[in-house]
C-alpha cells in the first residue's frame, strides 16, 4: 500500500513537471520582452508617483507653484518612457 | 506511513535538485519550456511536502507513538488542539513546517509572476529551490520526522507544558512565514542582479511578499510576547532573548527594505543600499533559524544543542559572501539615476530612518552575539542584559517614532520651510499640551524619559491624525462625500499610503505601551497564607482560598485573589500552577506527579489603564514527606503485586488507589494550606501594547491589500489619456 502511494505521487509529479517539455517546441524569450516589462514597471511606478504629488498638492504639503512643477516633471518623464515603450512595440503616436 | 513520509522528503528533495537544474538550462538557453517546467517543480514539491506534513499532523493527532517524534512530544493526554501543535514544537516538525511553508509561498509567488519578472524568475526559483533542497536536506538525513522507534511506547513524553498556550497554534508558523517569505525578495534580488535587471520591475513583484514576510514576521513576534506575558510567569513580554532578538533583526532591517525600495520605485536611487538590505534580511533571516536550532546561545525558545549548526553556517556563510560578491560586481549597474534633491525631503527622512534601523540592528546583533565575541576575546563567555540593550535602543526608538510621524508631513523631493512649518504647527501645539499635561499625572515626573517618550507619541499620533484629516477633507472637497465615507475611500484608493500612516500610528501606540508599562511599573514578591492581603500601587491584593484540581493530564495547584481599591471590589483572579507527570521512575510512583515539568496560568485582569497580574508558585516542600511516604508505600504494594504474578484488576486498582492518593495529597494545598509565594505586578497601559500591534496589524493588511482593479483601471487610464493629450501637444 506505502510502495503504491509512493509510485502515484512520483508519477503526479513527473506529469506535473514534465507538462512544458511534452507540449512541443520551446519558445525562446526576446530582449524585448523583458525591457517592455521593466519599462512597464516604470511607468506604472511614475503614474503613481504623479498621483502622490496630486494628493500631496491636495493635502497641503505641497504649494501650487511647487506642485505644478513637480507635475511638469512626472509627466515629462511618463513621456520619456512611453515613447520608449511605443518605440519598442513598433507603434508610434499610440501611448497608454 | 513513515515510510511513505521518508520516502516523500527524498522525492521532495529529488524534485528541488531538479527544478534547480532545469531553471537554470532554460533561462542560459532563454527556453521557456525549462522555465515553465522548473517553476512546475516547486509546485510539486508544494504538493509532496503538503502530503508529507498531513501525514505527520495524522500521526500526532492519532497518538501514533511508533513515530519517534510524536512518542518524544505528545501523549494520549494532551488536548487535540496541541497535538496539532505539537507537530513543529520539536526540531525535525518545525524544519518540516518551514520548507512546506517556503514551498507554498513561493509557489504562490512563482504563480502571480509567471507573466513578468521572466528573465529573473528562473534564477530566482533556483535560489529558492535551493533553500528548499538545503531545509530538504537537513530533515532527510538530520532530523527525520518520519524516525520510527524499534518498539512503540504505550504512552508518551507529552508536550512541553509552557508550549501549551493558544498563541503556540499561531506564533511558529507566523515566525517561519515571516522568514520564507523574505526569502522570497531574496530571490528575487539575487535573480535581478545576476541578470542585471536592477529597475522597478522586480521591486514591483516582489514588493508584496516583502510586506507579508514583514507582517507576519511581526505579528511571530506579538504573539511570542503575548505567550512570554501569560504563560512564563515573569510577567515580561520581552527580554532580549538570543530567539527574541533573532527575530526581530531581520524585521529591522525589512521595516527599512519596504520604506527605501519607495525611493527606487521612485527616484531610481539607492539600488545599492536596497539590494544590500534585501540580501541582508533574507540572510538574517537564516541567522534567526539558525539560532533557534543550532544551541550555540543559551535561550528558552531554543531547541537546544544539535548538529545542524555547521550546515546552517555554511549557509550563512554562502549567502553572504555571494551576496557581497555580487552586489560589488554589479555596482555599475547599480548606480543611483538621480542625486537628493534636499535634505527637506521625504526621501532624507527615509534614509535617516533607514541608518536608526539599521543601528539598531547592529546593537541588537553585538548585544545577542557578544557572549560568542567576549568568548573569542577573553575566553570567557560573559552575556549582556536588558539594562545594555535599553541603553541604546531607548534613543534610536525615541528617534524612529518621531520620524514615523515627521516623515508623511514632508513631500517627495523638496519641501519649503514655509510648508514644514505650516504642516508641523499643529503636531507641535499637541505635543507641547502633552509636556505640560503628562507631568500632571501623579508620580509621573519620576520617570522622565519615560515623559518625554510619551511627548514623542503624541507629536506622532497628531502627525497622522492631521495627514487622516486633511485626506478626508481634500476628498470631502473633490467628492462631496461624508466625512467618514470620505476617510474609507481615501484609504480604499491609497492603500499603500494610508496603511503605512496606520501602521505608524500603531508601532507608536504600541511603544506608548511599551515605555509605560516598563517605567512605570510596581511589582511586588510576596508569600501569603490564606486570608491574608499584600499591597501593590494602591490596591489592596488579598489571597482568598486554595485550590487544587488533580487531574490525568496535570495537577493544579491555585490561587482565588481579591483585588481592590480604597474598599471598593476591583477584580477576583484565578492563577494556578500546573504540574505535569515526570515519565523518570526513579522520582516514585507518586513522587512523579509533583516533579515533572510545570507552567503557570497567570490570573489577569487586563484594563486599559493598567493591567493587573499576578501568578502563583506553590511551594510544595510540605507535601514531600507525604509523597515519600506514599511512594514507599506502593512500591511496597507494585513489589508484592508483582513477586505474586498479580492479576490485571489487582493492578488496576493499585493504580485507582494511587490516583485517589495523588488527589489527596494535591488537597492537601486546599485542607492544610500553608503559605505560597506571589508575583504581584500592576503595570499601567500594559493593554496598549497588544492594541498597537493590532493597529499595526491593520494598516499592514491594509497596504498589503490589493486596489481594487477597477479603480486600478480608472486611474490607469486617466493618467494614461492625460499624459498622452501633453504627448500630443508636446
Amino acid at each position: 500500500m506505502d510502495l503504491l502511494i509512493v509510485l502515484l505521487v512520483v508519477l503526479a509529479v513527473v506529469v506535473l513537471v514534465s507538462a512544458p517539455l511534452r507540449a512541443g517546441r520551446g519558445r525562446t524569450e526576446g530582449e524585448e520582452a523583458s525591457e517592455v516589462a521593466e519599462l512597464e514597471a516604470a511607468k506604472e511606478a511614475k503614474y503613481r508617483e504623479i498621483r502622490d504629488a496630486e494628493l500631496d498638492y491636495r493635502t497641503g504639503k505641497l504649494s501650487a507653484e511647487d506642485h505644478a512643477a513637480l507635475d511638469r516633471t512626472l509627466r515629462a518623464e511618463a513621456i520619456a518612457l512611453l515613447r520608449r515603450l511605443d518605440a519598442l512595440r513598433g507603434r508610434p503616436g499610440e501611448v497608454g | 506511513m513513515a515510510t511513505v513520509g521518508r520516502a516523500l522528503l527524498l522525492l521532495g528533495l529529488a524534485v528541488a535538485f531538479y527544478g534547480i537544474a532545469a531553471s537554470v538550462w532554460g533561462a542560459l538557453r532563454r527556453d521557456r519550456r525549462w522555465v515553465d517546467s522548473g517553476r512546475r517543480s516547486v509546485y510539486a514539491l508544494a504538493g509532496v511536502l503538503t502530503l508529507a506534513f498531513a501525514i505527520l499532523e495524522a500521526a500526532f493527532l492519532r497518538s501514533d507513538f511508533s513515530f519517534a517524534v510524536v512518542a518524544s512530544h505528545s501523549s494520549t493526554t494532551t488536548p487535540a488542539f496541541y497535538k496539532a501543535t505539537a507537530a513543529w514544537s520539536s526540531q525535525e516538525g518545525s524544519l518540516l513546517l518551514w520548507v512546506w511553508l517556503l514551498s507554498l509561498w513561493s509557489s504562490l509567488v512563482l504563480a502571480l509572476t509567471r507573466r513578468h519578472v521572466r528573465e529573473i524568475a528562473p534564477v530566482a526559483t533556483a535560489v529558492l529551490l535551493g533553500f528548499g533542497a538545503f531545509f530538504l536536506g537537513l530533515t532527510a538525513f538530520l532530523a527525520n520526522p518520519f524516525d520510527t522507534l524499534a518498539a512503540a511506547p504505550g504512552e508518551g513524553a507529552g508536550l512541553n507544558p509552557l508550549l501549551r498556550h493558544p498563541s503556540m497554534m499561531f506564533h511558529p508558523p507566523m515566525l517561519y512565514s515571516g522568514y520564507t517569505l523574505f526569502s522570497i525578495p531574496f530571490a528575487f534580488a539575487v535573480g535581478a542582479l545576476v541578470t542585471r535587471r536592477l529597475n522597478a520591475e522586480w521591486l514591483l513583484a516582489t514588493r508584496r511578499f516583502a510586506l507579508a514576510a514583514w507582517l507576519c514576521l511581526g505579528i511571530g513576534i506579538v504573539l511570542g510576547a503575548r505567550w512570554s506575558y501569560t504563560e512564563l510567569g515573569w510577567g515580561g513580554y520581552w527580554a532580549w532573548d538570543p530567539v527574541e532578538n533573532a527575530s526581530l533583526m531581520p524585521w529591522l532591517i525589512g521595516t527599512a527594505f519596504i520604506h527605501s525600495i519607495m525611493i527606487q520605485e521612485k527616484r531610481g536611487m539607492l539600488k545599492v543600499w536596497n539590494a544590500s538590505l534585501v540580501l541582508a534580511t533574507g540572510t538574517l533571516a537564516i541567522l534567526g533559524t539558525f539560532l533557534v536550532r543550532s544551541g550555540i546561545l543559551d535561550s528558552i525558545h531554543a531547541f537546544g544543542a544539535s548538529t545542524l549548526g555547521v550546515p546552517f553556517l555554511v549557509l550563512i556563510g554562502t549567502m553572504t559572501i555571494g551576496s557581497v560578491a555580487l552586489v560589488t560586481a554589479r555596482r555599475g549597474d547599480l548606480r543611483s539615476e538621480h542625486r537628493l534633491d534636499s535634505l527637506l525631503s521625504r526621501e532624507a527622512v527615509f534614509l535617516l530612518q533607514n541608518l536608526i534601523l539599521v543601528a539598531l540592528c547592529f546593537v541588537i546583533f553585538w548585544g545577542t552575539f557578544f557572549p560568542l565575541i567576549s568568548e573569542a576575546v577573553t575566553g570567557t563567555r560573559t552575556s549582556v542584559g536588558p539594562p545594555w540593550f535599553d541603553r541604546y535602543t531607548v534613543p534610536l526608538a525615541f528617534a524612529l517614532v518621531a520620524l514615523a510621524g515627521l516623515g508623511p508631513l514632508i513631500p517627495w523631493r523638496r519641501t519649503t520651510l514655509a510648508a514644514a512649518r505650516r504642516n508641523l504647527a499643529f503636531p507641535l501645539l499637541v505635543a507641547l499640551a502633552a509636556l505640560v499635561a503628562l507631568p500632571l499625572v501623579p508620580g509621573a515626573r519620576a520617570q522622565p524619559t519615560a515623559l518625554a517618550f510619551m511627548v514623542v507619541v503624541a507629536f506622532t499620533l497628531a502627525c497622522i491624525g492631521q495627514e487622516l484629516w486633511r485626506g478626508t477633507r481634500a476628498r470631502q472637497a473633490v467628492a462631496r462625500e461624508p466625512a467618514p465615507v470620505a476617510l474609507v475611500a481615501l484609504v480604499r484608493r491609497n492603500r499603500r499610503r494610508y496603511g503605512g500612516y496606520v501602521v505608524h500610528a500603531g508601532f507608536a501606540v504600541l511603544l506608548l505601551g511599551v515605555a509605560a508599562s516598563s517605567s512605570f511599573q510596581h511589582a511586588r514578591d510576596v508569600s501569603l497564607k490564606p486570608g491574608q492581603s499584600a499591597r501593590v500601587d494602591g490596591f489592596q491584593i488579598r489571597y482568598v482560598r486554595a485550590t487544587a484540581h488533580p487531574a490525568a493530564e496535570k495537577i493544579s495547584l491555585g490561587a482565588v485573589l481579591d483585588v481592590s481599591k480604597d474598599g471598593r471590589h476591583v477584580a477576583t483572579l484565578h492563577t494556578t500552577r500546573g504540574f505535569y507527570p515526570a515519565l523518570d521512575p526513579s522520582l516514585g510512583i507518586v513522587g512523579r506527579f509533583f516533579n515533572g515539568e510545570a507552567e503557570s496560568e497567570v490570573g489577569l485582569r487586563a484594563g486599559l489603564g493598567r493591567d493587573i497580574w499576578t501568578v502563583i508558585n506553590p511551594d510544595l516542600r510540605p507535601l514531600q514527606p507525604v509523597i515519600d511516604e506514599g511512594n514507599r508505600r506502593f512500591r511496597t504494594a507494585m513489589t508484592a503485586l508483582l513477586r505474586g504474578r498479580g492479576d490485571r484488576r489487582a493492578v488496576a486498582q493499585l493504580f485507582a488507589l494511587r490516583d485517589a492518593a495523588v488527589a489527596g495529597v494535591a488537597r492537601r494545598f486546599v485542607t492544610r494550606p500553608w503559605p505560597a509565594t506571589f508575583r504581584l505586578i500592576v503595570s499601567p497601559l500594559a493593554t496598549w501594547i497588544w492594541i498597537g500591534a493590532i493597529i499595526t496589524a491593520l494598516g499592514g493588511l491594509i497596504a498589503l491589500w490589493p486596489a481594487p482593479a477597477t479603480a486600478r483601471r480608472r486611474v490607469t487610464a486617466g493618467y494614461a489619456a492625460r499624459v498622452a493629450r501633453e504627448l500630443a501637444r508636446s
